[in-house]
């Protein structure tokens, strides 16, 4: 697992956020009462890069795991084992108060823009809050404070009197837009984007996303970009994560990815995207059954029981991230785990 | 309705004056604005009665108690034997007791010690209530210590935990306070805690933690704010039951020490003469079914005004 690695670090070396063999499993904990609980591996042996100003989505269906990877990288959610690295330091392992101090350049925006605002907080106040803890140049008074949130309105779409206002009375976009400001407030490095735009009506998608592009292009922020809707990700991203139960299984260049897929699951993933003309669409192909349970997964490689290309070895070995040669056959960015292609 | 049209037409003048003139438009707004809201407050109201009619009943029974020393017309506790056990009359508005005092003046004063008491019991259990519930459900070790406590207290009936405090302590105001506050912790503990324990899986409170909020400030502005209402209406109940119990200490004579007038105390001292003078527990006993029963009031009516589901919660 380390060797491929290894040649992703000394490709992209001084990435913003490196990500190595990250786990996180659910109820492993055995109690007095009960029987040993096999534990559900939610994310297994995940890593993964994020450089400086890009988009990497994480796709997948649901349950793959994609949101326990992306809050464990904040730390909402305690990663069992592996690391997170952010400008070359740990971030798994600090105190309280260290975690609390690298929170500024490590923010998020959340799916649902109704639950994650304060109903009982204004507008600028729920914008102001990341400023006020902490005691940051020239906004430790309340009226720079207050300036810096006017600011970020206009930065984000809002009008500057929406700041008094409640966020009962604001829309889905609006919402979203004052979730962004809030991430945006203390000038982060990196956004964790846990499907910002799925709670959103279709029309105020595209002026969610578009203005999170138009933030990166102006603050070059990172994103790590949550989502299962392919054609936002293809829209947005720079690079692509497929994950399966738990695992990635495949990482590549946006276009590579989706013009020449090498793992059949994504493949398949792909092949189940919406044709823009009807009666357009290529072949569907169609995965059977359910994917298997986190809590006992498949030996091997797990996508296996529903891959049309599985041989006998896809039982018994679980396949690593292997880089891909092109038709030169010079090792590139495109990393599969796959024994078969 | 005319009462909104009258409310609104003295800020008019005052609107005009401190706004610069280019603003006019905007101040003329505003004026809209809270004639709107005026409207919608008086709306809202009407729509709640009981917490008129709590509050109307409340504040009839505090004016007289804060203005006891006036309404009274005889000292309280003033014994005049010539003049026992009378019928009331023009000279004693509710008779007199066995031993010749003046059952309306001592009501008078006797409704102090309870408001006084349903007061301090409410801000008190609600204060320590708040304290604990949120200890308990963000410091996980101290959750199960708390609560065990708090089952402990609340196996036993409110009356006889304060019977029992009582014991072990003398008979004075700030005593009777404790014994009646004790009791009446666990609830809110209870009620607090689950209220947090399920607020703090709240996305918008992960999303305080995200950005770097102490837990102190996590409470005290994404917590606490969103457990006002449900808290507000607990502490009415809570003064509602520190009102009997305060009297049932009384009328027992573990509470208010005898010489000061309670209703609980006047109650007690007329069980004895309930035959012939039946005026002496009918009056404290009207008085204090009166303030229950609009504490109660206010409680449902704030209750069902604050938040519908709650209504239904409960």
């Amino acid at each position: 697992m380390n060797a491929p690695l290894q040649s992703v670090d000394s490709r992209r070396a001084g990435a913003l956020l490196e990500v190595r063999n990250l786990q996180k499993f659910y109820g492993a904990a055995r109690t007095w009462f009960s029987r040993r609980q096999y534990p559900v591996q939610a994310v297994d042996d995940v890593s993964f890069d994020v450089a400086r100003g890009e988009t990497l989505s994480l796709v997948g269906e649901s349950g793959c795991g994609k949101t326990t990877t992306a809050k464990s990288v904040l730390r909402l959610i305690e990663p069992t084992a592996g690391s997170v690295r952010l400008d070359g330091e740990e971030v798994t392992g600090l105190g309280r108060e260290e975690m609390r101090q690298r929170r500024r350049d490590l923010q998020i925006i959340f799916q649902d823009p109704y639950a994650s605002l304060n109903p009982r907080m204004t507008a600028g106040d729920i914008v102001a809050e990341p400023m006020r803890n902490f005691s940051l140049d020239g906004l430790t008074s309340e009226k720079a404070r207050s300036e810096r949130v006017k600011w970020l309105f206009s930065k984000v779409g809002l009008r500057a009197e929406a700041m008094k206002k409640y966020p009962y009375e604001f829309s889905g976009g609006q919402r979203q837009r004052l979730g962004i400001a809030r991430a945006l407030a203390l000038s982060p490095k990196l956004i964790v984007c846990d499907e910002p735009v799925s709670a959103l009506d279709v029309s105020v998608q595209a002026q969610v996303i578009n203005l999170l592009m138009d933030l990166q292009a102006e603050f070059g922020v990172a994103y790590l970009f949550v989502a299962h809707d392919l054609a936002v990700v293809r829209h947005i991203s720079h690079r692509v994560a497929v994950m399966y139960l738990g695992k990635i299984v495949e990482i590549a260049d946006r276009d590579t990815l989706f013009s020449s897929p090498r793992h059949p699951y994504t493949e398949i993933l792909l092949s189940a995207v919406p044709a823009p003309t009807p009666g357009k669409r290529a072949e569907r192909r169609v995965m059977s059954g359910d994917p298997p349970s986190p809590a006992n997964p498949p030996t091997g490689c797990r996508f296996h029981p529903r891959c049309p290309l599985a041989a006998p070895v896809c039982r018994q070995v679980s396949p690593s991230l292997t880089p891909r040669s092109d038709a030169v056959g010079a090792k590139t960015a495109h990393f599969v785990a796959c024994h078969v292609r | 309705m005319s009462n909104v049209a009258f409310a609104v037409s003295p800020s008019a003048p005052e609107a005009g004056r401190d706004e610069p003139h280019s603003d006019a438009c905007a101040s003329l707004e505003d004026l809209g604005e809270k004639h709107r809201l005026r409207a919608l407050k008086w709306r809202w109201l009407r729509k709640h009665p009981t917490l008129i009619v709590g509050v109307l009943v409340l504040a009839v029974v505090t004016l007289v108690s804060v203005g006891a020393p006036w309404i009274a017309t005889h000292d309280p506790q003033a014994i005049d034997p010539l003049a026992r056990l009378q019928a009331p009359s023009a000279e004693h508005f509710f008779g007199t007791d066995a031993m010749g005092r003046d059952v309306f003046s001592r009501a008078v004063w006797g409704g102090r010690v309870s408001l006084l008491v349903a007061l301090t019991v409410a801000v008190l259990a609600t204060g320590f209530g708040v304290l604990l519930g949120l200890v308990a459900s963000f410091v996980r070790w101290a959750d199960s210590l708390i609560m065990r406590v708090m089952d402990g207290l609340m196996a036993m009936p409110d009356i006889l935990l304060a019977i029992a405090l009582m014991a072990i302590t003398t008979a004075d105001l700030r005593t009777v306070v404790f014994a009646i506050t004790v009791p009446q912790i666990p609830r809110v503990v209870r009620l607090v805690r689950s209220l947090a324990l399920s607020l703090r899986e709240q996305l918008f409170v992960e999303a305080a933690h995200a950005v770097g909020t102490r837990l102190p400030s996590i409470l005290w502005r994404h917590v606490l704010p969103n457990l006002l209402a449900p808290l507000a209406v607990q502490a009415t109940f809570i003064a509602a039951a520190a009102v009997l119990v305060e009297a049932g200490l009384s009328f027992l004579g573990a509470g208010i020490p005898p010489q000061v007038a309670s209703w609980g105390n006047m109650m007690a001292d007329g069980r004895n003469f309930v035959v012939m003078a039946f005026h002496i527990i009918l009056y404290p006993g009207l008085l204090l079914a009166a303030t229950v029963l609009g504490i109660n009031l206010v409680g449902d009516g704030l209750r069902d005004a604050l938040d519908p589901r709650l209504a239904r919660q409960l």
